[in-house]
């Protein structure tokens, strides 16, 4: 009788640690099938990095947890409940930025409360502190076409981080930023995994990215994709920022994940 | 135009023709065309007369009022054509068909249908603006950035939202474009419902003027009528111009 009480305990001290779990997904656009039996837990509070070659169908398996994309089959539960569309405890930051063209910067950041019904004074106060965090601070009249790309992706960032959501699913958000930025943004990314209770989906293309940020890393294989690996970087998650491109685990790993994708490259 | 290094500035070919109509005028081999200073003249004297100011007003009222219906119809339908493969299977051909249908023809019915009024003056004016803004509206809705329709969803927007915030906004560019040439099409409506039915605002103005060979009547009042479509299609074009900076960049 304990015992089962003892199991059940620990079996649903172990559903609240999981945030977001795919189960057996597919999706097939017509005849191509982008993903094929996937199945994957995302743990709260942790920052997991999807890596694969182009193609293999990552923004397919971002879109399908935002509940954009229907799955052929196969479902997505967040926070144990089964995913049936878009809600307010997930927020996307898209590949291609999506921002509106014909609304200032400002306007952009506060969209997502605007469409939430927050009122202007308040969502503009939240929008103008999340332009400061991005470094955006100075731009805030200014319209998307009079941004560069990297400016542009920040402004997608800030617009996520400021719903406040428990999930946020970010499609290759540094992917146009410059590597100096990109390097300050990979370390306020740890910093708001450390400190804020959040789940972070992480799509990008770098592997040292995807093994400097993240508690898991999952490899998926080009179509029909799988998860073919998933990498827990441990040692060094608790060192200071500055040594971790240092530390032989890192470099280990980083080495270990390039012998297993440079066979779809070549 | 250009003479010589001499920039002209805009329209000056305008003064050019003006002098042609006065000489033609002049000359005296018509009494359809009297001289263009006799008009500009006889404008000026007309322009204060009540019955020219009611059928200014008249035509003023059905015109705004069949472009409004143009649009609050129009821009809606267009957005569903963009957004619904069924719909627009189903609307597509009859768009197409009434956008280059001979409407004139129609205004007869219209009048058995709904008076001698200005009710068809109005659904006139609506049916000669409305199918080209239908379409433009449709090809601007079928380009936006689907992006930009799921970065609404992912925030939760409703199919309202969408609409105001999102649809008629990036198709902006083109529905301007559609309302400037559907304008100008009104423009032609408002007046060959008025021509056909003849008792209502400019129609009755004409009826009269041209029945007692009031020749520099009729021009003046023609004259009136070009610069008020040319001022309503300018100012749409500046409008049009205010938004292409994004057109580019959707
Ligand atoms: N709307 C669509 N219709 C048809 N096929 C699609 C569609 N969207 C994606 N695909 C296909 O599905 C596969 C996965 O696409 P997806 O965009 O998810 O890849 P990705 O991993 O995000 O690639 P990248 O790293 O280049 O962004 C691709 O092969 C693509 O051709
Ligand atoms: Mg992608």
């Amino acid at each position: 009788m304990s015992q089962t009480k003892e199991a059940f305990a620990k079996a649903t001290a172990l559903d609240t640690e999981i945030a977001v779990s795919t189960r057996n997904i597919c999706k097939n656009y017509g005849a191509v099938e982008a993903l094929k039996n996937l199945s994957l837990d995302f743990p709260r509070g942790q920052l997991t990095s999807l890596l694969g070659p182009s193609g293999c169908g990552k923004t397919t398996l971002l879109k399908i947890i935002a509940g954009l994309l229907e799955p052929t089959s196969g479902e997505v539960e967040v926070n144990g409940r089964l995913v049936t569309g878009p809600g307010p405890n997930r927020a996307f930051v898209f590949q291609d930025f999506a921002l509106l063209p014909w609304a200032s910067v400002m306007r952009n950041v506060a969209f997502g409360l605007e469409l939430r019904g927050v009122a202007k004074s308040e969502r503009e106060a939240i929008a103008e502190r999340y332009i400061r965090e991005v470094g955006l601070a100075g731009f805030e009249k200014s319209f998307p076409h009079e941004l560069s790309g990297g400016m542009r992706q920040r402004v997608g960032l800030a617009r996520a981080l400021s719903v406040d959501a428990k999930v946020l699913l970010l499609d290759e958000p540094f992917s146009a930023v410059d590597e100096q930025t990109r390097r300050k943004f990979q370390e306020d990314m740890l910093n708001l995994v450390a400190h804020e209770n959040k789940t972070f989906i992480f799509v990008t293309h770098s592997i040292e990215e995807a093994v400097f940020i993240s508690d898991q890393i999952a490899i998926l294989l080009p179509r029909p994709s799988r998860v073919s690996e998933i990498i827990r970087p441990t040692g060094f998650r608790n060192r200071d920022m500055g040594n971790i491109r240092r530390d032989p685990e890192y470099l280990d790993i980083v080495d270990q994940i390039w012998a297993s994708l440079r066979s779809y490259v070549e | 135009m250009k003479i010589g290094n001499y920039q002209l500035p805009n329209m000056s070919s305008l003064l050019l023709w003006g002098l042609l109509w006065e000489i033609i005028g002049r000359s005296g081999m018509t009494f359809f065309v009297p001289p263009l200073s006799e008009v500009v003249m006889t404008l000026f004297s007309v322009i204060g007369t009540p019955a020219f100011i009611k059928a200014l007003s008249e035509t003023a009222y059905a015109f705004f009022a069949g472009v409004f219906f143009a649009i609050a119809i129009g821009v809606p339908i267009g957005v569903l054509m963009g957004k619904s493969r069924l719909i627009d299977e189903l609307l597509l051909p009859w768009v197409n068909m009434f956008l280059s249908a001979p409407l004139t023809a129609l205004v007869p019915v219209l009048m058995v249908l709904f008076g001698f009024g200005m009710k068809s003056i109005i659904i006139t004016t609506t049916l000669f603006a409305i199918w080209i803004i239908i379409l433009n509206t449709r090809a601007g809705v079928k380009q936006i950035n689907r992006s930009l329709i799921e970065m609404a969803r992912s925030f939760g927007a409703t199919a309202r939202d969408a609409f105001f915030k999102i649809y008629i906004w990036a198709a902006l560019p083109e529905i301007l474009n559609g309302v400037r040439i559907g304008v100008i099409r009104a423009v032609k409506g408002v007046i060959i419902g008025q021509l056909l039915i003849s008792i209502v605002g400019f129609g009755a103005l004409f009826e009269l003027y041209s029945a007692n060979f009031l020749m520099a009547h009729f021009w003046a009042v023609l004259i009136v009528l070009f610069a008020m479509a040319f001022a309503v299609s300018e100012l749409l074009a500046y409008l049009e111009r205010r938004v292409s900076y994004y057109a580019s960049t959707r």
